[in-house]
């Protein structure tokens, strides 16, 4: 597996999710978001979490019109495979690659602890680690993590099988206790938690691996 | 010329800051207060012939999420 992940200006997750990356046994190539093009022959790009571009305007929205979003959104429009985290989620939905947004928390504070995680689909690549109805303990730590859309979006959602993860206990507001989707083709993951900080022992939690390993499985290159 | 940009969540789209807004108002004495929405506004300093459509393509394209948020323009 070939992986890519993008840093913007305030990310602060890039290093977390390359070292996840590795430990699956992916080369990683880190991409800074002046860059235009992806690196040659790349499986999946990241996008990490953190604040890029200190949050201004909306999360995520200067980062989607940035150079390397232009590239990204090709790969996935290729089929390549993208994976968005907490501001990377927020970037995704700004770039049209995922439906809805990402509002404030319904409490209005920012919000740092694990929280519990139903597995809703394991057909994708991404979830296919972990049996759908599993319950898993992943870190949020987030300020804008209520995830929005319309009625109809939401049902096309769940229709689709496209809900990858939701919380047990509805933390932040998120309409139909959203955490994670998924696009059409099931190729671009958008989740709030971070699987990259729970996966190592020394992170007090290990849940995450499962995903990184799946991914790795999938994208292994004969 | 000038454009002033309003942005506003939509009605429907909760908007939690707003709804602390009124109950801090509330707490401070300021009764009748029903409802609080609270947006930014963007003020564009443009060259001379830019025109209200301009406007609204940026709009569209950056300053506001259609998804969530709803626009009005003024050239000023």
């Amino acid at each position: 597996m070939r992986a890519a992940v993008v840093v913007f200006p305030g990310s602060n997750c890039d290093r977390d999710l390359a070292v996840a990356f590795e430990q699956a046994g992916a080369d990683v190539t880190m991409v800074w978001h002046k860059d235009s093009e992806l690196p040659q022959g790349i499986d999946i790009v990241g996008i990490p979490g953190g604040f890029s571009y200190g949050d201004y305007l909306r999360c995520g929205a200067i980062a989607a019109n940035s150079p390397i979003c232009k590239s990204v959104a090709a790969h996935a429009g290729r089929g390549g495979y993208v994976m968005g985290i907490c501001n990377g989620f927020q970037v995704l939905t700004e770039t049209g690659l995922l439906p809805g947004a990402l509002l404030r928390n319904a409490g209005l504070k920012y919000i740092c602890k694990t929280v519990g995680l139903k597995v809703v689909t394991s057909a994708s690549d991404f979830t296919a680690g972990y049996n759908a109805g599993d319950v898993i303990d992943i870190p949020i730590a987030h300020h804008d993590g209520n995830y929005f859309a319309d009625a109809e979006t939401i049902a096309t959602l769940k229709g689709e099988d496209r809900i990858a993860f939701t919380y047990t206990d509805n933390p932040n507001g998120a309409q139909a206790d959203i955490a994670g989707i998924l696009s059409e083709n099931r190729r671009v993951l958008g989740m709030m938690p971070h699987p990259e900080r729970a996966a190592d022992a020394g992170h007090g939690g290990t849940d995450g691996v499962a995903l990184f390993r799946a991914l790795a499985g999938a994208l292994t290159t004969a | 010329m000038k454009a002033r940009v309003h942005v506003m969540l939509k009605n429907g789209v909760l908007d939690p800051q707003g709804e602390a807004v009124r109950h801090a108002l509330g707490a401070m004495g300021f009764d009748g207060v029903q409802g609080v929405r609270q947006g930014k506004v963007i003020e564009l300093d443009l060259a001379e012939g830019s025109t209200q459509a301009d406007v609204e393509q940026m709009c569209e394209k950056l300053l506001a999420n259609t998804v969530i948020e709803s626009y009005t323009v003024e050239m000023v």
